[in-house]
C-alpha cells in the first residue's frame, strides 16, 4: 500500500490523527495524535483490520528544546501481515511530562517506556514498573535532554546493603 | 512439625512450593558472555521470577552522536554490534543517505550488500560457536571460531581491519574490493562450508545438545510478535519476517534467497535457523560476486563526499571543500527518517533527526537485542537455572548494541 493510502485509512480509523505532508516526512507515513485517548487509538491501529499493527517496533522520544510543546514521543509502528510502517507523534508539554503507556497495548513499550523514562525523564502512566534501565538508581536528572551538560558529574551512590535493601524491585519481575 | 518425634523424615511433595530464595546471578559470571545481570527468584532449581537488569555497558551513543558531525558518528556505529560491525555501518549510512535524499551507485551497493553478508555470517558463527561451547560443544564451538577467523581475514582484506571497520561513508565505501575477491571468497567458503557441515552433523541429533535446546526457552508467535522481536528470534517462532525481503533496501530484490524458518520458536529453532541462515548468506555474497558492475564506488557530490586528495591540495576549491565538510560537517537538509535494515539480530533500525545544521539533532538506534532481553524473563519463568545460559546465549545479546 502506497503511504497516501495508508495515511487516508489511518484517518479514517482514528479520527483525532493528524497526518503530517509526505513530502516533508521523506515519503513517510507521520500522524499526530492528541494524548487524550491515546492507548484506545493505539489499541484500534493494532486491532483494526486495515490497519493491524501488531508491533511496536520502537519508541522514543526527541527533546526540541526551545519549542512548544518541548518534547516528541514517537512510536514506529509496523504491520507484519500488511508489511507497512507507521509513525506516531504524540507532542509532550515541559511542565506536565506524562503520557498514558503503551505497555498494555503492546508488550514491547514495557522496556522502551523504562528507557524513555530513564533517559528523557518522560513518565508513563499506568505503566507497571517505570524504573530506570540504562542508569543506575541513584543517577541524577535525565541525560539525553538537550539541557543535560555534557560533562555533568554525578553525586557518589551510598554502598547498598542488600538485606536492608534487596536487589529484587518490590512489585517484582521483568513486567 | 514440634509433635513428630526427632528424627522423622517428612516427605514433601516436589509439586508444592517450597521456599523461594533469591539470588543474583552476575553481571560478571563465568557461564554467560556480556555484562548482565539476572536477579533471580528460585524454588530450587526452578525460576519463579526473574528481573533481567541490563546497561552494565551504557555509554551514551545517541548522546555522543549529537556532539559530532554525521561522518564523525560511524566509527560509533561499528562499536554498537561488534560482532556484525559492517551490518550497522551499512544501516546508518543508509537512514543518513535517505535522509539526504541521496543514493549510492551500483557497485557501491553490490559491496555493502557483500560485506554486510560476510558480517552477518560472523555474527551468526559468534552467536552459535559461543551458544554451543557453553553448553558443553567446545569442538563445535572452536570450529566455528575457526570460520569466523577465516571471514574475518577476508574482511580484513575488504576494509583494512578485522572490527573497527568504518567502512561506509555518506554515498559510498572508502575502498573498492581487491581484485582476487570472488577467488578468495570462494576458496573461504568452501572450507566454511565443509565447517558447518561438520558442526551440523556434531550437533543437530546429539542427544545433550537436543536434550538442553529442544522446549527450552520458548516463545510462541504472538507473544513474541507483542514483545517487537525480529530476525531469528522471530523466525524461529515461524513467522517469515526479513526486512530484506519484506522491505527491500539496497540491492535485495536481485537476489535469490530464502528466509528460513521454524516451528516451535524455542532455542533448538533459534540455533538452526541462524545455521540455515548462513548458508543463504553465502550464496547472497556469490550472487552478488557475479553481478557486481564496474563503476565509482562513492557518490561525486561535494555537499556530501570529501573530494580527491590531488583536488585537496592542489586546488583552492578543493581545499575549501574538504574544510568545510571536516570542520561543519555535512548539511544534511532538515527532517526525520525511520530507516530499518535486517541486523544480525533483526530488525536494525535508525531514527534520525536533523535541523540542517552539519551535526545530528538526534540519532536513535533501534537495537534489535533489547528487545529480544525484554522478552528473556517471560522465556525463563517456570523454566531451570541452567536453561538461562542456552536461552541468553540464542538471544544473542551484544552488550554494545543493547545498552548503546
Amino acid at each position: 500500500m502506497t503511504p497516501e493510502a495508508l495515511l487516508e485509512r489511518v484517518v479514517a480509523v482514528v479520527p483525532a490523527a493528524r497526518a503530517l505532508p509526505l513530502a516533508e516526512m521523506r515519503g513517510q507515513a507521520v500522524v499526530w495524535l492528541p494524548r487524550q485517548g491515546l492507548a484506545e487509538a493505539l489499541t484500534t491501529l493494532r486491532d483494526n483490520a486495515d490497519t493491524r499493527f501488531e508491533q511496536l517496533s520502537d519508541l522514543t522520544a526527541v527533546d526540541y528544546l526551545g519549542r512548544t510543546p518541548r518534547f516528541e514521543v514517537v512510536y514506529q509502528l509496523h504491520s507484519l501481515a500488511h508489511r507497512h510502517r507507521l509513525r506516531v507523534k504524540v507532542g509532550v508539554e515541559e511542565a506536565d511530562p506524562v503520557v498514558p503507556t503503551a505497555s498494555a497495548v503492546w508488550r514491547s513499550a514495557l522496556w522502551a517506556e523504562r528507557e524513555v523514562f530513564d533517559l528523557m525523564g518522560i513518565r508513563f502512566a499506568g505503566h507497571p514498573d517505570l524504573r530506570r534501565i540504562l542508569m543506575y538508581a541513584g543517577f541524577e536528572g535525565h541525560p539525553l535532554r538537550k539541557d543535560y551538560p555534557l560533562m555533568q558529574r554525578q553525586p557518589i551512590v551510598p554502598e547498598r546493603d542488600p538485606i536492608a535493601q534487596p536487589w529484587f524491585p518490590p512489585n517484582g519481575g521483568s513486567r | 512439625m514440634s509433635e513428630l518425634a526427632a528424627g522423622t523424615v517428612v516427605a514433601r511433595d516436589p509439586h508444592e512450593p517450597g521456599e523461594i530464595m533469591e539470588i543474583q546471578m552476575g553481571p560478571s559470571h563465568p557461564a554467560s558472555h556480556g555484562t548482565i545481570k539476572f536477579n533471580l527468584k528460585l524454588d530450587g532449581e526452578t525460576i519463579v521470577d526473574v528481573d533481567v537488569e541490563i546497561g552494565y555497558l551504557h555509554r551514551g551513543f545517541e548522546k555522543m552522536c549529537e556532539q559530532f558531525t554525521w561522518n564523525h558518528c560511524f566509527p560509533y556505529a561499528d562499536r554498537l554490534n561488534y560482532a556484525s560491525p559492517l551490518l550497522n555501518n551499512v544501516g546508518f549510512a543508509l537512514a543518513v543517505e535517505a535522509l539526504a535524499g541521496i543514493e549510492a551507485p551500483e557497485r557501491c551497493q553490490y559491496i555493502r550488500v557483500i560485506v554486510g553478508e560476510l558480517s552477518r555470517l560472523c555474527d551468526h558463527l559468534t552467536c552459535l560457536g559461543m551458544g554451543a561451547s557453553e553448553i558443553g560443544a567446545i569442538s563445535a564451538g572452536f570450529y566455528m571460531i575457526e570460520a569466523r577467523e577465516l571471514l574475518y581475514d577476508l574482511v580484513e582484506v575488504i576494509t583494512g581491519a578485522r572490527l573497527t571497520v568504518t567502512y561506509c561513508r555518506l554515498g559510498g565505501v572508502t575502498k573498492d574490493l581487491p581484485e582476487d575477491i570472488a577467488e578468495r571468497c570462494r576458496e573461504i567458503f568452501l572450507q566454511t562450508r565443509r565447517i558447518l557441515g561438520d558442526c551440523e552433523r556434531l550437533l543437530a541429533r546429539n542427544r545433550i545438545f537436543v536434550d538442553r535446546m529442544v522446549g527450552v526457552g520458548v516463545m510462541d508467535r504472538a507473544v513474541a510478535i507483542s514483545w517487537g522481536l525480529t530476525g531469528p528470534l522471530l523466525r524461529a517462532t515461524g513467522e517469515a519476517y526479513d526486512v530484506r525481503k519484506a522491505h527491500p533496501y539496497l540491492l535485495y530484490d536481485r537476489f535469490d534467497f530464502e528466509v528460513p524458518t521454524g516451528t516451535r520458536g524455542d532455542n533448538y529453532d533459534r540455533f538452526m535457523v541462524r545455521m540455515a541462515e548462513m548458508q543463504q548468506s553465502m550464496r547472497i555474497v556469490e550472487q552478488a560476486l557475479a553481478q557486481i558492475p564496474e563503476g565509482p564506488i562513492r557518490i561525486d557530490d561535494p555537499r556530501y563526499m570529501l573530494p580527491p586528495k590531488d583536488q585537496v591540495y592542489g586546488s583552492i576549491e578543493g581545499l575549501m571543500n574538504h574544510f568545510k565538510l571536516v570542520i561543519e560537517g555535512q548539511k544534511v537538509p532538515a527532517g526525520e527518517v525511520y530507516c530499518a535494515t535486517e541486523g544480525g539480530n533483526g530488525e536494525l533500525g535508525f531514527y534520525l533527526v536533523s535541523d540542517g545544521s552539519g551535526r545530528p539533532y538526534r540519532v536513535r538506534v533501534r537495537p534489535p537485542c533489547f528487545y529480544g532481553m525484554a522478552a528473556l524473563g517471560d522465556m525463563l519463568k517456570g523454566a531451570m537455572v541452567a536453561d538461562i545460559i542456552t536461552t541468553f546465549g540464542q538471544i544473542n545479546m551484544i552488550g554494545g548494541e543493547c545498552d548503546r
